[in-house]
């Protein structure tokens, strides 16, 4: 990706070059359209087709905020959130309008904001991503650092961790902003099949594959269901929920006996879930269509079915494994581009979007959760916040957690590295492949890919000096 | 009697065939949401409103429709005049490098956009040109040109080059030999090439998504209800996308029915 | 091919001999292409070098085939290079069979022909992602298939037509989801190629050959070459750059190259691999044309 950015700064050099040939084209084509319209010998002659008298402009801008900033985002992206956001969220900004504007492909937007630094132009004041894309970010382009900004917001009381997480090369990149967990939800009809003294509330990973078995005698019909389409989350499924459950760590158990056994469960697991699987991006519709029953995904993800059916599913946290119950919590944050022109403003939007009442819309209206720790929530939840809600509380406060980690210090290798788990993935649930030798080829590319990044371990594995060791 | 019996029943059976799908998209668009997780789903539905009236009272969708029909016009016209040209040279003369050309001119369009897309959108916002319709239509034009280029030459191979001699022989030069005698037999071919052009920018998404930002083109603008809504989001924008270009397409239709008037 | 000439040499007094086009030389071929080839190198060639480059150059910079190297080394190229085979080798057939049979019977020009027409290019109107969302719809589990079949009796629970296990009904369903949406464009080439032969061919024919079959497999389909073949270069092309369709009914249980330059791209941030994917599947759309050049050769003097 640097490689190509490089490449592509080469080309400001040929610009004018281009510009003339661009004007040479378009006189030549003029000049053979005329000879051939108005030869010799000809009455009329149609004419191949002339420019429709095209506008100059291109009309009026969508949002109607011509001058006000723009907010560019690969969060909220489903077209009832991001009217949600401009109707409830942003028309309460004081400092001017707001042109939201999100993209659901993540590389969409990494395009814009790398293309719009790469050009010096300035055409997005504000950025609201993922911890994660802020890490591609700052590895291709440099972001503001917001140190300032958060010392500014002081009485936001942002807690230690997720400071931390905002720590990108050295500086604060982003201002925490929204929060999610991943979670699991059931139909209510498949309630009556759990195992015998299970809680779903306490689910453990062998329930839930006897759970997901007993559907499947009963029913006939494989209905867990995981979203393992390439825009579903099943790589955040293997990183945050089965490694750790099962073996404590991630990278330094890859390879592990303890890693074989989880990848075994996963492959029973897998044998009673709908085989269509992988063409499910969000488990929300599957959930509602009934073609699944039981299903693992982002909390956001998740609430179109808890919302328009409130009292059909029931939302629970995920499951507990031999080593406790892994889970991943997601940080959401606003950032600023390095090449902004309206820094004041830009940290008005930021400043307005943290507030508390602010956040309380986003929690009833979007289901994305304030970054201020559990139990700090406002009264009055909305139908399908206030399950979620609870299923959160019972996924942080358990007595056996292990908090996960996005992965920490990839840079640029991230993707390469995600890529690894959804490779497993393919060979060991669909191309059968067999559980050991997966790991022991996959181990090797895994090494390779933190050895290049020159990446220390992150939680659940052990913290310690020098690149992280795959186990 | 029974031949045209046959002939109807094969046209209806296509006919059909191309048609209920799209109106299981139109059912699908304007069901109430929970009918569309009913199962078994019902052909004849009770019909709401309701999703549709989410986008056209959503902000834009005109103005985005617009553009979008703006970005297909230049397109349209910009292929046009830069293909027929060059379809015409390849359906009238033998020269050095003419299959090298429709080589060439056939493996641009076979590369993954995707894997442009940077290049593509640096180019635009260092030429001033970002989240403009011309940034947008420009780009469609160059992926529309090589089709141009060969439909017209296969139009224009097959209206026979002996009238445009003649016309020439009876002292008109080349270029109004072709403007008077060959282009009213071609123009319903040539229009269906520029109206292909058309089509292909309104659909076109990946481009119109990276050269714009404020300014979407209407793919642009319902692309993330295409790629990540709820089921009923994704029927009505589907559909929405649809529906205007079987206007379009209406125009097109009269102009290649006219190949028959012409003779 | 001799069916044809007799009609031809019919017509030959009526032309003149001499054909200068055959013979031409000077720079007018040129000067017409110049503008395209201008603008193209300007919008298109420009970037499309870069990209080439990108699959020339390793992660590190160097120049070499490394990218290529870990191409033919990531897990499920194989089976996509294969699977992309398997879908052109059916959808390709398929399309042109379907194709014919709307084009025959609207150049026959039964009565509403027009009508026919318009409804044959509607699909021309049908976005990759459009399509996708529809056919998706139909092929899911609680979908429309399933639940036609289970309202008619055929089936007593729904039968699941995308499972992962199944990689040759998930392809079937993609060919199904293609031959519905891009057909139409080889219906016009052809309703525009059935128009252009002069009826006195046709009419010459009927002298000669009672049945339709023969006069369709000995008349027309000879003159329709030309048409024939712009089709298939078009289809070819196109087909092979199929992704949004194949997302959406294959997810993640089978790629096709075009995905795996996407994905590879979007997905796993790798652009050099995902532009190597792009000059394979480049290299293959160059070779299928030329094998329709030369494999069906037109041969100008024998064209009306």
């Amino acid at each position: 990706m640097i490689a190509l950015v490089v490449r592509v700064e080469n080309q400001v050099n040929r610009r004018d070059v281009l510009r003339l040939g661009a004007a040479g084209t378009l006189l030549a084509s003029a000049a053979l359209a005329s000879t051939a319209g108005l030869a010799a010998c000809s009455t009329a002659g149609p004419g191949a087709g002339t420019p429709a008298g095209a506008s100059g402009g291109g009309g009026g801008s969508g949002g109607g905020g011509s001058g006000g900033l723009v907010f560019l985002s690969d969060q909220l992206s489903q077209t009832t959130e991001s009217q949600a956001m401009r109707v409830q969220v942003l028309s309460g900004f004081s400092g001017g309008s707001v042109d939201f504007i999100s993209f659901a492909d993540t590389t969409k937007f990494i395009t814009q904001v790398v293309a719009q630094a790469k050009a010096g132009a300035a055409k997005v004041d504000v950025i609201g991503g993922l911890q994660g894309d802020f890490v591609s970010l700052q590895a291709q382009v440099p972001l503001r650092d917001m140190s300032d900004v958060i010392g500014q917001l002081a009485d936001r009381n942002f807690p230690r961790a997720y400071l931390d997480l905002a720590k990108i090369d050295g500086a604060y990149r982003f201002v925490p902003w929204i929060t999610a967990t991943y979670l699991m939800a059931a139909s209510k009809q498949a309630l009556k099949y759990l195992p015998a003294g299970a809680n779903v509330n306490a689910l453990t990973y062998a329930q839930l594959l006897a759970w997901g078995q007993a559907l499947k005698k009963a029913t006939g019909r494989p209905l867990l269901g995981f979203p393992a389409s390439p825009d579903g989350l099943i790589k955040r499924f293997i990183q945050g929920y089965l490694y750790p459950s099962f073996t404590g760590g991630l990278n330094t158990a890859f390879d592990s006996p303890a890693a074989v056994t989880a990848w075994q469960w996963f492959q029973q697991a897998w044998a009673v879930s709908n085989p269509q699987s992988p063409t499910y991006a969000f488990m929300q519709e599957p959930l509602q269509s009934g073609e699944v029953w039981v299903a693992w995904d982002h909390a956001v993800r998740l609430f179109d079915a808890l919302k328009s059916a409130p009292g059909q599913f029931v939302a629970f946290p995920a499951p507990i494994g031999p080593k406790g119950r892994g889970y991943l919590p997601v940080l959401g944050g606003l950032a600023i581009p390095a090449t902004s022109k309206d820094v004041t403003k830009a940290t008005q939007l930021i400043s307005y979007l943290t507030e508390p009442k602010t956040a309380a819309t986003m929690l009833n209206a979007e289901a994305w959760f304030p970054p201020t720790g559990p139990g700090s929530l406002p009264p009055g939840l909305a139908p399908g916040i206030s399950d979620e809600a609870t299923a959160i509380q019972a996924t942080v406060s358990s007595p056996a957690t292990i908090p996960a980690q996005l992965p920490v210090g990839l840079g640029a290798q991230s993707a390469a590295y995600d890529k690894v788990f959804v490779d497993a993935f393919t060979a060991i649930a669909i191309s059968n492949a067999p559980i050991p030798a997966t790991l022991a080829s996959q181990a090797t590319t895994l090494q390779g890919i933190l050895h290049a990044a020159n990446a220390g371990c992150w939680k659940p594995d052990p913290l310690g000096s020098g690149v992280c060791k795959v186990g | 009697m029974r031949r045209a019996v046959l002939r109807y029943t094969g046209a209806a059976l296509l006919a059909a065939w191309v048609l209920f799908p799209m109106y299981l998209l139109t059912i699908g668009a304007f069901s109430v949401q929970s009918a569309i997780y009913h199962y078994p789903r019902d052909i004849l539905p009770s019909l709401s409103w309701g999703t549709m009236r989410f986008f056209l009272d959503s902000q834009g969708v005109p103005t985005a429709l617009g553009r979008s029909v703006i970005v297909a016009a230049i397109t349209a016209a910009a292929s046009a005049a830069l293909g027929i040209p060059a379809g015409y040279a390849l359906a009238r003369y033998r020269f050095r490098g003419r299959d090298a050309y429709r080589v060439t001119i056939v493996s641009t369009r076979a590369f993954p956009v995707v894997v442009l897309s940077i290049p593509l959108a640096v180019f635009a916002l260092q030429w001033g040109s970002y989240d403009t319709v011309w940034a947008v239509a420009f780009m469609h034009t160059a992926l529309t040109l090589p089709f141009v280029v060969l439909i017209s030459s296969s139009v224009l191979t097959a209206v026979p080059a002996d009238l445009e001699e003649a016309a020439q022989v009876f002292g008109c030069s080349r270029p109004a030999a072709f403007a008077r005698v060959t282009l009213p037999l071609a123009i319903p071919g040539l229009a269906a090439a520029g109206g292909f052009a058309l089509l292909m920018s309104y659909n076109e998404v990946f481009a119109a998504s990276v050269l714009t930002l404020e300014r979407p083109t209407l793919p642009a603008f319902v692309l993330n209800a295409l790629t990540s809504s709820p089921e009923p989001y994704k029927y009505a924008a589907a559909w929405l996308l649809m529906v205007p270009t079987f206007v379009f397409i209406f125009f097109i239709r009269r102009y290649i029915l006219g190949v028959g008037r012409a003779r | 091919m001799a069916s044809v000439s007799a009609p031809a040499s019919q017509r030959r007094p009526v032309t003149p001999s001499a054909r200068p086009r055959a013979r031409h030389r000077g720079w007018t071929p040129y000067l017409l292409l110049a503008p395209s080839v201008a603008f193209l190198a300007v919008f298109f060639i420009a970037p499309l070098v870069q990209g080439i480059e990108l699959a020339f150059t390793s992660t590190s910079g160097q120049y070499g085939l490394a990218t290529f190297h870990s191409m033919l080394n990531d897990p499920g190229f194989l089976s996509a290079l294969t699977d992309t085979l398997i879908m052109l080798a059916i959808v390709l057939p398929v399309q042109l069979v379907l194709a014919m049979a709307m084009a025959l019977l609207v150049s026959s020009r039964p009565k509403g022909s027009g009508f026919w027409l318009y409804v044959y290019m509607l699909p021309l109107g049908v976005s990759e992602l459009t399509s996708g969302i529809v056919w998706y719809s139909v092929f899911t589990q609680q979908g429309w298939l399933n639940s036609i079949l289970t309202s008619l009796g055929v089936i007593h629970a729904p039968v699941i037509w995308l499972s992962y296990s199944n990689s040759l009904l998930i392809i079937a369903t993609i060919v199904v989801a293609e031959a519905w949406r891009s057909t139409s464009i080889i219906v016009i080439i052809l309703v525009g190629g059935l128009d252009a032969i002069p009826r006195e061919y046709l009419e010459a024919a009927d002298v000669f050959y009672a049945s339709p079959w023969r006069k369709f497999w000995h008349v027309t389909l000879p003159l329709l070459r030309p048409a024939l073949r712009t089709a298939l270069i078009l289809r070819t092309v196109l087909a092979f750059e199929v992704f949004a369709t194949v997302i959406a009914l294959a997810g993640g249980s089978l790629s096709v190259l075009a995905t795996k330059a996407n994905n590879a791209y979007t997905q796993f941030q790798e652009p050099h691999l995902a532009a190597a994917y792009g000059v394979l599947i480049m290299a293959l759309s160059v070779l299928a044309t030329a094998i329709f050049l030369a494999g069906l050769p037109v041969r100008e003097e024998r064209l009306p």
